[in-house]
């Protein structure tokens, strides 16, 4: 990997720090542990699975929130506070700037997850007072959540690439909850005839499937997971964000930065 | 060796909502700078000054043209590392401190871990930033923004530096001290391309200049040769507030400033000009034959281009 990426990323991720978007996970976890013994002293005999559903819920949510807050302005701020124009005066190739963002984004979302993570785990600890292995399953749960933001982050940055920061957030956010819902469209395509059917097929293929990627309910309920599950998972997120990666270099390339 | 070849670059933009409208913002410009001169590229705002750098770093695509950078092609990305580029009205990533982004771009230049140390520090000597450890970008002044963007333009030790508007938000002695470095720049042997519509500048400064209006090239030449014209007037400067009578019936225009008197008379009267002060016993101090300045050359082409789309606007109607 060509050390530029790394020296972009790393600037991308300090970006991220100093505009103190980490600081929302003291937020996060004050709240999750007060939710936490709210919920303990409401419910009997749930208290594990509410605080999962509700803790991971919470990770994935702000997340996407992060992922689409940041990623939207990552390549159109760069042009409109002309930044870029220092950095690609350099021998910095266009799709190295494009790759080293996106690695700084997802750099910043891994560490972000990894302190709620710490939150959730915190939380569960005080309602069941201690841990199970079937717990385990939470960090399935976790990985899942970090390829959705591997996902997000770069469609994020698909959009950031040609559109303005406001539209971006429409489209990615529209994409997330589209793909959220992934499943329900594959089964009404199904069920769909003629044009309908193959509106419907094409649409469902091409939105990323992020109810795949949801095993949230499934963990709070202590089923377990497939080897094969976590492989085509992995495979799948690396492969969509690589498109819609491929996509944004393939714009950004070709882009006049007036 | 070149330093730039220009081969007939070239940029229309399309416009409107549909985009179907072209503007072109520079005509095919053909243009070569010496390695190691001082080259000014003038022209009043919206001339395609700004336009033809961004094409030259890569910013922007032409719809036609090339151009040859240092003897390499200009798209060749590694080129960059000999090049540096302060752009108009720099703006940094403001919350990073002088010191953070100097690193981070000599990182992408390629400037080794123990030689970046050195050179941030003697380039913010160089550009007069100093005691700004730690104060992030955000806190500086427009000054010193446009201090930190020269000295990332030459952090790397580049070969051939691109400026555009150089002086742009500096007082007088900022100015002076960049005239000073650019000076310095050459005398190191590299090239400096400079964009500016402040003419002093450039008279001061500049090997040659090229003078672009409207997207298209007026001009291009030495500084000495572009100003030699005589106007067929001398100047003569005398000490006093005396402006004698017979002067004035050598067709002198005199204009007493403090305690000199500073007339133009025809070129031809100075020999009866110096005979009376030597007469009035007035002490000369200048005689010197008037040159066209770079700035009424400068004027000239701009009314002259006017005048010419004025004229081709008229046949068309």
């Amino acid at each position: 990997m060509s050390p530029r990426i790394a020296y972009i990323a790393a600037n991308t991720f300090r970006e991220a720090v100093r505009d103190r978007v980490l600081y929302n996970l003291i937020a996060f976890t004050l709240l999750l542990s007060g939710a936490a013994i709210f919920v303990g002293q409401i419910s009997i005999d749930i208290e594990r699975l509410v605080v999962i559903n509700l803790g991971l819920t919470a990770v994935s949510l702000f997340g996407v929130v992060i992922a689409i807050f940041i990623g939207i302005g990552l390549v159109s701020k760069e042009i409109e506070k002309r930044t870029l124009y220092t950095v690609l005066s350099r021998p910095v190739r266009r799709w190295e700037f494009i790759v080293g963002k996106f690695f700084g984004l997802a750099g910043t979302l891994v560490v972000n997850t990894f302190f709620m993570a710490i939150g959730v785990f915190g939380a569960l600890l005080y309602v069941t007072h201690k841990f199970s292995k079937p717990d385990a399953l939470i960090l399935v749960a976790l990985y899942f959540i970090i390829l959705e933001f591997l996902v997000i982050c770069s469609l994020a940055l698909l959009f950031s690439s040609f559109s303005s920061p406001l539209l971006s957030a429409v489209f990615a956010f529209s994409l997330f909850v589209i793909g959220s819902f992934a499943d329900d469209l594959r089964g009404f395509a199904g069920m769909a005839h003629g044009i309908t059917r193959w509106v419907a097929t094409g649409a469902a293929y091409l939105v990323p499937n992020f109810s795949a990627l949801n095993v949230i309910s499934a963990v709070a309920h202590q089923q377990p997971m497939s080897s094969q599950l976590i492989l085509q998972n992995t495979l799948y997120a690396l492969f969509y964000s690589a498109m819609a990666l491929s996509g944004a270099v393939l714009i950004f390339e070709r882009r006049n930065l007036k | 060796m070149a330093a730039i070849e220009i081969l007939g670059l070239e940029k229309t933009y399309m416009v409107g909502f549909w985009r179907k409208r072209p503007k072109r913002a520079l005509q095919p410009l053909h243009l070569t700078v010496e390695e190691g001169e001082i080259f000014g590229f003038l022209g009043p705002n919206g001339a395609g000054k700004t336009t033809t750098l961004k094409m030259l770093m890569g910013l922007v695509f032409p719809t036609a043209g090339t151009a040859r950078i240092l003897g390499h092609d200009w798209t060749d990305p590694e080129v960059k590392a000999q090049i540096g580029f302060l752009p108009e009205q720099p703006y940094f990533y403001d919350y990073l401190t002088a010191h953070e982004l100097l690193d981070y771009y000599g990182q992408l230049s390629g400037v080794p871990g123990k030689d970046r140390k050195r050179r941030i520090e003697e380039v913010l000597q160089r550009v007069g930033l100093t005691d700004i450890k730690g104060v992030q970008l955000r806190k500086f002044s427009k000054g010193m923004l446009q201090r930190a963007g020269i000295a990332q333009a030459i952090l790397h030790n580049p070969k051939l530096v691109f400026f555009d508007e150089p002086m742009s938000g500096l007082d007088p002695l900022g100015r002076r001290e960049v005239r000073d470095l650019m000076e310095q720049l050459k005398q190191e042997g590299k090239t400096v391309f400079f964009s500016t519509h402040i003419l002093s500048d450039a008279e001061a400064l500049c090997d040659r200049v090229a003078i672009i209006h409207q997207g298209e090239l007026r001009g291009v030449g030495a500084v000495a040769d572009l100003t030699a014209t005589v106007q067929g007037k001398v100047e003569v400067v005398w000490q006093g507030t005396q402006v004698p009578a017979s002067m004035k019936a050598l067709g002198a225009e005199c204009h007493v400033t403090g305690d000199t008197v500073r007339a133009v008379i025809p070129e031809g009267q100075q020999d009866a000009a110096i005979d009376v002060l030597r007469r009035e016993r007035i002490r000369l101090i200048a005689l010197t034959p008037l040159r066209t300045s770079l700035e009424a050359y400068f004027v000239e082409k701009l009314q002259h281009s006017q005048s010419a789309a004025e004229k081709t606007l008229g046949t068309a109607v």
